[in-house]
């Protein structure tokens, strides 16, 4: 690798060098300006935010925190408690059964195995809002709208096959000598998944929890349709609010937007690496 | 992709196998099904039922409170011939799709190309350009893009940075609001990048010596070596994106307050069904679009799957 890279440095005038990277440079602060410029008027005064374009802030202030904090009708203490009670169990959810059909579909023989797996793999692409209608009759009738379940209680049967692939391409990558010896000492199926598979497979348990947690704390389709009682909304349905009142407090929103995205940034921060090879290995957003 | 190494994996020699007692030889059998058990009944429940229930309510006239009336087809009828919203929302995702799906993959492959050269800085560039895939989704994003396409937004200040001065609102305007949201997806197309990535990496660089021994150019070996060889990840992006894109909704309800506006020209497919079958419980109505929708996607993954063996390029022969 140094060898090749050697190579390319020498070959290479370092003019063009420059080049790119001013290119790549020039088009990294296009991409990510708009996002700087939230942050930064979030800590604007109102009528001072669309007066500049810029991203110099003169007198900031984090008044537009406070006042967005409790613009709602419930304090925003609220909603990101609702938020993240919903993560938190779906992150189990997947975990736990995402992992148990991983295991079967790629160390245990079964008749309909070829078939299953196919099944799976289709309903990776199944779009959900084909299945949103008939789950809204069937979670009216169980009583569950306005609650959390209809978010929640799916994913612990596994209704996010992304991860079930996921696992499985890993899971194929473990030696199978491992677990055959665990095997012939006597350890039965659940034992080798629990005590052999699980450990070894910790990367693909930690990509599933960080994409669990970006997707279900971006959703905002499920909890449109599932969640009308202001007690229970969570962020995202909290920051359309400001939208719908067809309100001018812009520095609110972009303060309690801004907000939004700090635990997004801190999975990204943390988790990148697992996150990276999440998607080079099953093509996840 | 993976059911081939399945069917391998599929036939271990039995004979290998340790003997064993028969009451354990069943439980043997059984523990698949019990590890499968909870994606089974999520399948049964959340999946296979509901969309059985769908297409029965398809043929219905169903709104939520009274019992479904069954009227055949009339859904159907009704979508492509009395309801100029719902062609209109046809056109509006298709030029969504069409659009937006191949801007974003071009994006993504130049700059997979140019970080695929082993350049300093390489995990920083690769961070910030995907990014915006993480949160490209998020309603904080979608009410920043109505601000930053507004007629007092970024956009206008840039350009009037460049002497073009202009109040248009780019989201207010029937001509340019579904732009804005094609600008959106364009600009989340670092997942596709990374992919890209990971595919150029597999590209053995002998090749390219051998090909520039040979005196081949930068374009030649491009044309020759890395298209051919990064076919399969191309194909993969494509119908991973075309699928993710038929299926946009947050920008669309954010940036029209949920109406689909100005004039209908963000009214997504998936935005008029969620009016449809939640905003005025059209629930039938709503199922029919939903079945149309999910064969309109199978039947072009399919083409495309048809289509790819005409210009996929598997290295190794394997299918």
């Amino acid at each position: 690798m140094s060898a090749e890279t050697a190579v390319t440095t020498r070959t290479k005038p370092p003019v063009r060098r420059v080049a790119m990277h001013v290119l790549l440079i020039a088009l990294a602060v296009g991409m990510l300006y708009p996002l700087l410029w939230m942050l930064v008027s979030s800590l604007r005064d109102n009528e001072d935010i669309f007066t500049s374009a810029g991203l110099a802030i003169t007198d900031a202030t984090l008044d537009n925190y406070a006042r967005g904090w409790d613009a709602q009708q419930n304090s925003f203490a609220t909603y990101f408690r609702n938020s993240f009670i919903v993560t938190g169990s779906v992150i189990l959810g997947n975990l736990i059964a995402c992992s148990l059909t991983a295991f079967a579909f790629a160390r245990m023989r079964f008749r309909l195995k070829a078939l299953f797996m196919g099944i799976m793999l289709v309903t990776i692409m199944l779009p959900e809002h084909v299945t949103i209608v008939p789950q809204y009759i069937l979670f009216s009738e169980l009583g569950w709208l306005n609650t959390f379940l209809p978010l929640t209680v799916p994913k612990f049967f596994a209704t996010d096959p992304f991860f079930i692939f996921l696992m499985v391409q890993f899971m194929r990558g473990i030696p199978r000598d491992i677990d055959e010896a665990a095997s012939i000492d006597g350890c039965g199926p659940f034992q080798i998944y629990w005590r052999i598979m699980l450990p070894l497979v910790v990367p693909a348990l930690a990509t599933t929890a960080i994409f669990s947690f970006i997707w279900t704390w971006n959703d905002f389709f499920r909890p449109l349709v599932f969640l009308t009682d202001n007690d229970l909304f969570t962020v995202p349905l909290a920051i359309r609010l400001f939208v719908d009142l067809g309100g001018t407090d812009w520095g609110a929103l972009f303060a309690m937007s801004v907000l939004s995205l700090v635990p997004i940034f801190i999975f990204f921060v943390f988790g990148q690496r697992y996150l990276i090879r999440g998607i080079a290995t099953t093509g996840l957003k | 992709m993976s059911s081939l190494t399945e069917e391998r994996r599929r036939m271990p020699a039995p004979a290998l196998r340790q003997p064993s007692p028969p009451h354990s030889h069943r439980r043997r059998a059984l523990a698949p099904y019990l590890f499968l058990s909870p994606w089974l009944i999520g399948l049964l429940v959340f999946v296979m039922g509901p969309m059985a229930a769908s297409l029965y309510l398809s043929m219905t006239d169903y709104n939520f409170l009274q019992d479904p009336n069954f009227i055949g087809v009339d859904n159907f009828v009704r979508m492509f011939t009395s309801d100029p919203r719902y062609l209109s929302s046809v056109v509006v995702t298709a030029t969504y799709v069409l659009v937006s799906v191949p801007l974003q993959l071009v994006f993504a492959l130049a700059l997979a190309m140019l970080l695929d050269r082993a350049i300093a800085g390489i995990a920083i560039y690769r961070a910030v350009f995907y990014l915006p895939s993480l949160i490209g989704t998020s309603v904080a994003v979608a009410v920043l893009w109505r601000t930053v396409f507004g007629s007092d937004g970024l956009v206008n200040a840039a350009l009037g940075a460049i002497g073009i001065d202009t109040t248009h609102s780019w989201v207010g305007n029937p001509d340019t609001a579904l732009m804005t949201i094609i600008a959106l997806n364009v600009w989340t197309f670092g997942s596709p990048m990374i992919i890209f990535l990971a595919g150029l990496r597999q590209i053995p660089r002998s090749y390219y010596e051998a090909a520039e021994v040979d005196g081949a150019g930068h374009v030649r070996r491009f044309l020759s070596i890395t298209i051919p060889l990064l076919t399969p990840i191309v194909f993969f992006n494509f119908i991973l994106q075309t699928i993710y894109a038929f299926q946009a909704f947050v920008p669309a309800y954010i940036v029209s307050n949920g109406q689909g506006g100005p004039a209908d020209s963000t009214l997504f497919y998936t935005l008029y069904l969620y009016q449809q079958g939640f905003a005025n419980f059209d629930m039938g109505y709503a199922s029919a679009m939903a079945w149309v929708l999910l064969v309109v996607i199978a039947a072009i993954t399919g083409i495309n799957f048809l289509l790819s063996r005409y210009w996929v390029f598997y290295a190794d022969g394997d299918r």
